[in-house]
């Protein structure tokens, strides 16, 4: 990577959270998933794409924190999208993978940054033919604002209000080599 | 803008590699949804999917049906007895007229070649060739990469045997060019009475020898011999083809084979195709027609994207 590119990325960048940071947010997320589960009988459901690594992550550190061993499930939006004519170019799509019923299950959504609410909604959507769970909770690390539906996290790492023309970058070491969270 | 796969699918021969590719791995997450307990996601929901076959065909057309409505679509199913091109009707007129539907899709399969893109020209719907005359039968090499990919490293450099009717088989020309485009290599084996006279024009090698045909190849692809479609007797019996060109274990003993069998199906027994090489485990027959949903799910989920 040239110099001059690097410095001009830098100056764009601002790190909202470092490894360390984010790891500590997992933990939190952890207690929160426990301090709410009202039943043993939970289930953490990780939107593609970052939300699968980082329902696995709390998913561990509930297991070994708690007596509770949550059901992981991975789902992929793309056939739920309110946008599919709209979508120019053709979206990536990844496993959808939940291998048991929803029915009475208390329901932990994960995803990494909440924006417009239109992925939960594809989300509520699609797990309504998986079963019905008792309880659907949102999880997610950033809540940036600019919601266009009504839709809320049930808990936030981060909530911080972010302009369009910005976008906030979660990195996980699993898919991006790193943790941390930026604004560009 | 146009997206990977423009307005229609009407020939393998159009496609690029990336293409192909996108279909296949788009497959790959329409196989989860037959899964599940409610095989349905909305992606194409309200849009209307019209079956037209002008051919006889049950497990094709059911196919395309369950992918449609898997979809969410509305699909209608026509076929040429109940239609009014049984009376005369042109197929530029019928095209014509059932526009007043706004269909978003229509599926067709013709006895003539070029049919659905004749037709394609005359409507706004996104065509979906099912088999047109002796020309191209795109989803079916479509589901037939999809399943041997499954079994394979590489498309590139893969040896592939084609066996029977070369010069009536549409899924053979849709599997030459998917091949091919894909970095295989393929002999088609058979008489001479059923090759193309100008086959070399494929690119691909030839064998009049079945032994000799198969031998060393990773894919044996049989093909029907379609008792329907022969208008002049090119063997003499269906017992000497059955004996010359039979795929038998004795065959595939005698060369050392462990290629992978496919056909497109309905398969005659004891024609092309012994009973216990078709139910060999060797065989991906069953694996064909399980990938034909998922196949033509993503065929449709991608033609209905903004830009097509």
């Amino acid at each position: 990577m040239a110099s001059f590119w690097k410095e001009d990325f830098l100056m764009a960048l601002e790190r909202l959270a470092t490894a360390k940071d984010l790891n500590e947010y997992v933990k939190q997320a952890a207690k929160a998933v426990i301090a709410v589960a009202k039943t043993k009988k939970i289930a953490l459901i990780g939107i593609q794409m970052r939300g699968v690594p980082l329902a696995e992550r709390i998913g561990r550190l509930v297991e070994s924190e708690s007596d509770i061993a949550p059901a992981l499930g991975k789902l992929d939006i793309n056939f739920y999208r309110d946008d599919l004519s709209q979508v120019a170019q053709h979206p990536v799509l990844r496993k959808t993978e939940i291998p048991f019923s929803l029915d009475d299950q208390e329901v932990f959504l994960i995803d990494d940054v909440l924006y417009t609410g239109r992925t939960i909604r594809a989300a509520l959507d699609a797990m309504v033919d998986f079963g019905r769970p008792a309880r659907v909770s949102l999880l997610v690390l950033v809540d940036r604002g600019g919601r266009e539906l009504p839709i809320q996290a049930d808990w936030a790492a981060l909530s911080r209000k972010v302009p369009k023309e910005k976008n906030i970058q979660v990195k996980l070491k699993e898919c991006d080599g790193e943790d941390g969270i930026d604004l560009l | 803008m146009t997206t990977l796969l423009g307005k229609d699918l009407l020939a393998m021969k159009d496609l690029k590699k990336e293409t192909i590719l996108h279909i296949l791995d788009t497959a790959e997450s329409f196989r989860e949804v037959s899964k599940r307990d409610i095989k349905k996601v909305p992606s194409l929901r309200g849009k209307t999917v019209l079956n037209f076959f002008f051919e006889s065909s049950t497990r094709t057309r059911t196919s395309f049906e369950l992918a449609g409505k898997r979809l969410s679509a509305d699909v209608i199913n026509l076929s040429a007895s109940g239609s009014s091109v049984s009376k005369g009707e042109s197929l530029i007129d019928t095209a014509k007229s059932l526009e007043a539907m706004h269909p978003d899709i229509v599926i067709i399969r013709h006895g003539d070649s070029g049919a659905p893109a004749l037709f394609a020209k005359h409507t706004e719907a996104h065509v979906v060739n099912a088999g047109d005359g002796c020309h191209e039968h795109p989803t079916q090499a479509l589901l037939d990469l999809y399943t041997i990919r499954k079994h394979i490293k590489s498309f590139r450099g893969l040896q592939v045997a084609i066996v029977g009717d070369i010069a009536h088989s549409r899924v053979a020309r849709s599997n030459i060019y998917g091949l091919k485009t894909l970095g295989a290599e393929v002999t088609v084996v058979g008489p001479k009475s059923l090759l193309p006279s100008e086959v070399l024009r494929f690119g691909v090698s030839v064998a009049h020898d079945l032994r000799e045909g198969v031998r060393g190849k990773d894919i044996i692809m049989m093909l029907r011999i379609q008792k329907e479609r022969l208008r002049l007797s090119p063997f003499p019996s269906l017992r000497e083809y059955a004996m010359v060109y039979g795929l038998t274990r004795e065959v595939l003993s005698d060369v050392g084979s462990k290629a992978l069998i496919l056909h497109p199906g309905p398969i005659n027994r004891g024609i092309e195709i012994a009973a216990d090489v078709a139910d060999s485990v060797h065989s991906l027959i069953t694996e064909q027609v399980e990938s034909g949903v998922a196949v033509r799910m993503a065929v449709l989920y991608l033609l209905s994207m903004k830009g097509s």
